[in-house]
């Protein structure tokens, strides 16, 4: 056994003092959010090796980095909370700009809705970014609620009267009141980022008013397998979301049709944010692989893989056709413009809206 | 009777050992550090560091950097898990479902444990084995198994509907009753093990003793069985009841959203409000409301 095992030791001796000297770079990154022949590529073009590690929560993510020393060089927070968050936290490293001549490739209208939590756009350039909205199983809900509903609002949800319908085949709500609370304040007419007491009570109003039809207030991860399941058909989440479980119900192929409501009222924009922690080992390799991903060959392999809309405008003509057309991945213009952004509440409104969620989920 | 004389038995060596230490290691007490050092080591690492840094978070304030917390003295924290009922109703509600997790895996751990320790000895081993199996796979796997089983397009519904039964699903998953099957089945073995390992030690002579005097089965369960085998199952309902007092996943992923048992309200104040102090605040609370049931227990062993 030794014998055979000795020269097999001693090829990777050579191999040892190589990899020691060879360039890493530690990408932490969503699930399922990447085209892996681009990491291949990257690796391929610059000598550096890519070690990819995902998460499938923000609270993962931010867990690790508040703790300091998390060892990675490029992360993917969302830009409200987590993002923000952590730009105030003094978390994230200011991008140098001259090492990102692709930067000039993304589009300044988007980067200027992310101005607002992140002046200046100093720490983060767009990665990828949706809307909040509702995954639906259509043929379900029109069961429920008749023919000719119209399915372009969040009516189907936070009306009493349907939701109380569709209780039987399913409600579900993400467990994130920052990217909940906006929407429903904005269905009520009102100002999404208000955190004025009477506001809130509104939208809590709102929200209990549909509290006894909801069956699971879960993470988004978990919204994603039930819709693809069936076992949700009607879920408020996040846009590529759905349109993953979309794809993933029509893999299974047990008749399970998944559709996305994009709320008429305004939906809420996220965008997700290439961004270096603070104590990224190899800043430099981030800053080359940030330069890479905006390349707009790069960024559209990246869409058509993963069907979320990425913010370098002259992708849009490489994207594969399906997604390119899809208004649920690009919304039109005129939809855009009745989307919003979510801002960050002072720390008291913060704990204000927590405990608004919490006796949401406790029904009390 | 021979109960007694089986433990006086039992702490004699361990009576004489230390004397046998102090002669092998020549040096009295130094040998003796040494051998407990491993231990005591062991300890302080991960038993008293953890705790004392808990502890620290708990008093600290909170403060929107990395860490998000800065050492201090404040009581914040707990000043916050005062005046809101939430924090109460969390622990209440954790206390109330482990207690009757702990209670449905006594129930289901006595005809169990009695079972296997009245089988032939190599049936015993089989039938331990069965008990032990399922907790060496992924708790995770078992859970997923689970929802696997109670989803609405899942076995038990769909066998429901095709029998006749049910014509639309009946929502099993997301309810109380799932969660309580889910922490029932990882935690039996807890309890069913030390009822097993009193069940061997019980002497069989005494039940037939109760028997030839004329008790019913019943009568004898009750009057000799049950008051033999108490201290086991109280070591059985409290390593059951401990873990399932903090327990999160479980409550997450298959109980309703209002089980907010305080296990998934500390893994809400540490990762979505992100404010260390009152999440550990609160760790230190249960912490401190679990010490009770242990220190009753110690006290009802000790008891002659």
């Amino acid at each position: 056994m030794l014998r055979r095992l000795l020269p097999l030791l001693a090829l990777l001796l050579p191999v040892l003092p190589a990899a020691a000297q060879e360039r890493v770079l530690n990408v932490y990154n969503w699930s399922d959010y990447i085209d892996p022949y681009a990491v291949a590529r990257f690796t391929r073009e610059t000598g550096i090796r890519v070690r990819y590690d995902v998460y499938d929560s923000l609270e993962t993510l931010e867990g690790k980095l508040s703790a300091g020393r998390s060892g990675y060089d490029i992360v993917v927070p969302t830009s409200e909370p987590s993002f923000a968050r952590l730009v105030r936290a003094g978390a994230l490293r200011p991008l140098d700009r001259t090492a990102i001549p692709n930067w000039r490739n993304l589009d300044a209208t988007l980067m200027e809705r992310v101005a607002s939590i992140d002046p200046g756009n100093r720490h983060g350039a767009i990665y990828l970014w949706g809307t909040v909205g509702l995954g639906i199983r259509v043929d379900r809900v029109r069961a429920a609620l008749g023919p000719d509903v119209p399915l372009d609002s969040l009516d189907i949800l936070l009306k009493p009267e349907n939701a109380q319908r569709l209780a039987r085949c399913g409600i579900m709500v993400m467990d994130s009141p920052t990217d909940v609370l906006p929407s429903v304040l904005r269905w009520l007419g009102r100002d999404p980022n208000s955190h004025a007491a009477e506001d809130l009570r509104a939208a809590e109003q709102a929200l209990m008013g549909v509290r006894r039809h909801v069956r699971a207030i879960i993470a988004s991860g978990s919204i994603l397998d039930a819709l693809a399941t069936g076992e949700a058909c009607v879920a408020m989440t996040y846009s590529g979301d759905v349109i993953q479980a979309q794809a993933r119900a029509r893999e299974a192929n047990r008749g399970v049709e998944v559709g996305y409501v994009m709320p008429r009222e305004g939906a809420q924009l996220w965008f997700d944010m290439l961004a270096i922690p603070a104590d990224a080992p190899n800043p430099e390799a981030a800053q080359a692989f940030i330069n890479f991903l905006l390349q707009p060959d790069v960024m559209a392999g990246i869409t058509s893989h993963v069907r979320y809309p990425n913010a370098v405008p002259a992708s849009r003509p490489l994207v594969t056709e399906a997604v390119r057309n899809d208004p649920n991945v690009f919304p039109s213009a005129e939809a855009l413009s009745r989307t919003f952004v979510a801002g960050t509440p002072p720390r008291e409104a913060e704990r204000a809206r927590t405990r608004l969620w919490s006796r949401f989920k406790a029904g009390r | 009777m021979t109960g007694p004389a089986r433990e006086r038995e039992g702490h004699r060596p361990s009576r004489t050992h230390p004397a046998k230490g102090r002669k092998a290691f020549g040096n009295r007490d130094g040998g003796r550090l040494l051998v407990l050092a491993p231990a005591l080591g062991w300890l302080v690492l991960f038993v008293a560091a953890p705790a004392a840094i808990l502890v620290a978070i708990a008093f600290a304030d909170s403060d929107p950097g990395v860490p998000p917390f800065r050492l201090a003295l404040s009581v914040a924290g707990f000043a916050v898990l005062a005046e809101d009922t939430y924090y109460l109703d969390a622990l209440l509600t954790a206390l109330r479902v482990a207690a009757t997790t702990a209670a449905l895996c006594l129930l289901l751990a006595y005809p169990m444990a009695m079972g296997i320790a009245r089988a032939a000895p190599g049936r015993r081993v089989v039938l331990l084995a069965l008990l032990m199996l399922p907790f060496w796979t992924g708790f995770l796997l078992r859970v997923g198994a689970w929802i696997g089983l109670l989803r609405d397009e899942g076995w038990i519904n769909s066998l429901l509907q095709s029998a006749g039964l049910a014509d639309a699903p009946i929502p099993l998953l997301y309810t109380e009753g799932a969660m309580l099957v889910g922490m029932v089945h990882a935690y039996l073995p807890f309890a069913v093990l030390p009822l097993f390992a009193a069940f061997l030690r019980l002497d069989p002579s005494l039940g037939e003793a109760a028997a030839d005097l004329g008790a019913r089965p019943a009568t004898v369960f009750l009057t000799v069985t049950l008051p033999v085998t108490a201290p086991a199952a109280a070591a059985g309902f409290l390593l059951v009841f401990i873990p399932a007092a903090g327990e999160f996943v479980i409550p997450e992923l298959m109980g309703p959203p209002e089980a907010q048992m305080v296990g998934r309200v500390l893994w809400q104040e540490f990762f979505q409000n992100r404010d260390w102090p009152v999440a550990a605040a609160l760790a230190v609370a249960l912490l401190a409301l679990l010490l009770v049931p242990i220190r009753l227990f110690q006290r009802l062993e000790a008891r002659p």
